[in-house]
């Protein structure tokens, strides 16, 4: 259960088998045709006073699958959680540069972070599904917004979408404590997809989960990208192969004092980033050097 | 270390016995103050039981009392055990919502520093004595209205507060943030997600922290002597007027002359040790539920 992302890797010739995903990516068009959902200038994210990130601008396109990858401790988490505001609950934690969603600017202290959360979901690290039955798992979120017509379709709907159905069909008053952690995760997926959100975040979606359960998430992905779009952490570097279409490599950089902090080294096309990255320390990770 | 030394596993040199013989030592004291707690109790319940037992009859719980001194074989304390089920009910009636509010408040919702203040607040009035919290019932409201089962509970719900807030501060902090980020992840606003997500895991516990709570100050006989203690004899039903208690009666019966009271306050004193007891065991029952409750969602 508790498998960590470093002995995956380095089992992964044995399980590579195993877990193949159909891969079958098409190339993107050029960058300037795709449609941006967020852009991100110059973000900062201090912790007390511990830079956790500095200076990161990227953006993020609709309709794809972007991995952030990089080692340990470079911020991936604390960058994805600024992008549905889920860092307002740590307390000490402020922000500099602009997030803009659409256009908007999402991490001003005006905008509240619950109408940004309803737009933007999130899966995280360890399954986490409510203590309720599997059927009001998927339908709290729906009751909370106010979505209460069809109640019943639309939780069918969202399980399905999440390959979930088939599973618990038979069983959707009982516990969702009572599922396994794959099945966990993918009901966590259903909870997220169910108010119909735009964009999914995920904080590695599969770090727990053993292979299987994690094949079935990453196909996943690569079903429900025509309707939302992701933006998943993983320090699994196959898997951000597998599922991405781009791919930003974040490092950790030092300076005087002992100070370290989480930067935006390289961003680009996925096979570009594994294949032929410009940046040194993108090449020494990927090809396991470093990291 | 080198295979020539094993016969150090041999031979018990002399720093290892001295060893042995304190930890043997330590040992049997500390078995020693265990068996002393569970002695006393034990005691306890046994010259109450023993002593009480007698006077312990049908008559007992459902006859009013007599004047004190004053002996009938058919007097018994029910209005003492329903002027206390009065005043713990409006107690907890008044304590339980407010602690749960201010846990809930200083677990969820609080910054750090005034989270301190207020867990220090709660501290401190926990170990303020009860004959204090009941003087200043006295001035706050007996002065001005008299004497009445409000007062009374009021100064017990004063006790419960802090017993209740901490309790439910304590399983609110083990509610684990997974689940308040995964119903904040949904997009729900915070009070949804204490309400809908977080309060219902901690239900057993609260219960928990409330039942120790009564069981507490249904004992209790300091706040009560200024609040609610200038009692007739007759059984009422009436909050507004002050109330015969179990404690009171105890302490009342206790400073007659006459020994057949002495049973009785013997016997009453039988009966509030076994509700404490039975509530007690109950609330460990509780406890033990919520716990599995909460160990299961965090798995």
């Amino acid at each position: 259960m508790s498998q960590t992302g470093e002995e995956a890797v380095s089992e992964s010739s044995t399980i590579e088998q195993a877990v193949r995903v159909e891969t079958k990516r098409q190339p993107l068009p050029p960058r300037e045709r795709l449609e941006q959902i967020f852009d991100i200038q110059d973000l900062t994210a201090i912790y007390g006073s511990k830079p956790a990130l500095k200076n990161v601008s990227m953006e993020v396109y609709k309709n794809l699958v972007t991995a952030i990858i990089g080692p340990s401790g470079c911020g991936k988490s604390t960058f994805i959680r600024c992008f549905n505001r889920m860092n307002d609950l740590v307390p000490g934690f402020r922000q500099t540069g602009t997030i803009r969603y659409r256009g908007q600017d999402i991490g001003g202290k005006e905008i509240d972070p619950v109408a940004v959360r309803r737009v933007i979901g999130m899966v995280f690290q360890r399954p986490n599904p409510f203590p309720k039955s599997i059927y009001d798992n998927v339908a709290w979120g729906l009751r909370v917004l106010g979505m209460k017509d069809n109640m019943s379709d639309r939780v069918e709907r969202a399980l399905t979408q999440a390959a979930l159905w088939d599973e618990v069909r038979d069983r959707l008053k009982s516990s969702a404590l009572g599922l396994s952690g794959g099945q966990q995760q993918r009901l966590c997926i259903a909870r997220a997809i169910a108010v119909e959100p735009d964009v999914v975040l995920m904080d590695e979606p599969a770090s727990a989960l053993d292979p299987i359960a994690t094949q079935k998430i990453e196909q996943l992905l690569h079903e429900l990208k025509n309707e939302y779009s992701f933006v998943i952490v993983t320090h699994n570097m196959q898997q951000a192969a597998r599922v991405a279409d781009m791919t930003a490599f974040f490092s950790i950089s030092r300076g005087g004092e002992g100070e370290r902090w989480g930067e935006l080294i390289e961003y680009d096309e996925t096979e570009k980033i594994f294949t032929a990255p410009s940046d040194k320390r993108t090449e020494d990770y990927v090809t396991g050097r470093f990291g | 270390m080198s295979a020539a030394d094993v016969s150090v596993l041999q031979r018990p040199h002399d720093r290892l016995r001295r060893r042995r013989a304190v930890n043997r030592g330590m040992e049997a004291l500390a078995w020693l103050a265990a068996a002393l707690a569970v002695l006393t109790l034990g005691i306890v319940v046994w010259s109450v039981a023993s002593r009480g037992a007698s006077a312990l009859s049908f008559d007992f719980l459902t006859k009013p009392m007599a004047p004190i001194g004053f002996v009938s074989p058919h007097q018994g304390l029910v209005n003492a055990f329903i002027g206390t089920f009065i005043l713990v009910g409006l107690a907890t009636l008044m304590a339980l919502p407010f602690g749960i509010l201010i846990a809930i408040y200083v677990n969820e919702y609080a910054p750090k520093s005034i989270r301190n203040v207020v867990t220090l607040t709660l501290d401190v009035l926990a170990g303020v004595p009860a004959i204090v919290i009941g003087f200043f019932v006295y001035g706050l409201i007996v002065v001005a209205h008299g004497q009445s089962a409000y007062a009374g509970a009021f100064a017990l719900a004063v006790l419960m507060l802090p017993l209740v807030g901490r309790s439910t501060m304590e399983v609110l902090a083990l509610v684990p943030d997974s689940l308040r980020e995964a119903a904040l992840g949904v997009g729900a606003p915070r009070w949804r997600t204490t309400l809908g997500v977080v309060l219902p895991q901690t239900i057993g516990g609260v219960l928990t922290g409330a039942v120790l709570a009564v069981a507490r100050v249904a004992g209790e006989t300091a706040p009560l002597l200024f609040t609610c203690s200038l009692v007739g004899i007759g059984t009422t039903w009436d909050p507004s007027k002050p109330v015969m208690s179990v404690p009171l009666a105890i302490y009342e019966l206790t400073d007659s002359p006459e020994p057949a009271d002495h049973a009785r306050a013997w016997a009453a004193a039988l009966v509030l040790l076994i509700f404490i007891l039975v509530v007690s065991l109950t609330a460990r029952w509780l406890a033990t539920r919520s716990r599995r409750k909460i160990a299961q969602a965090t798995r």
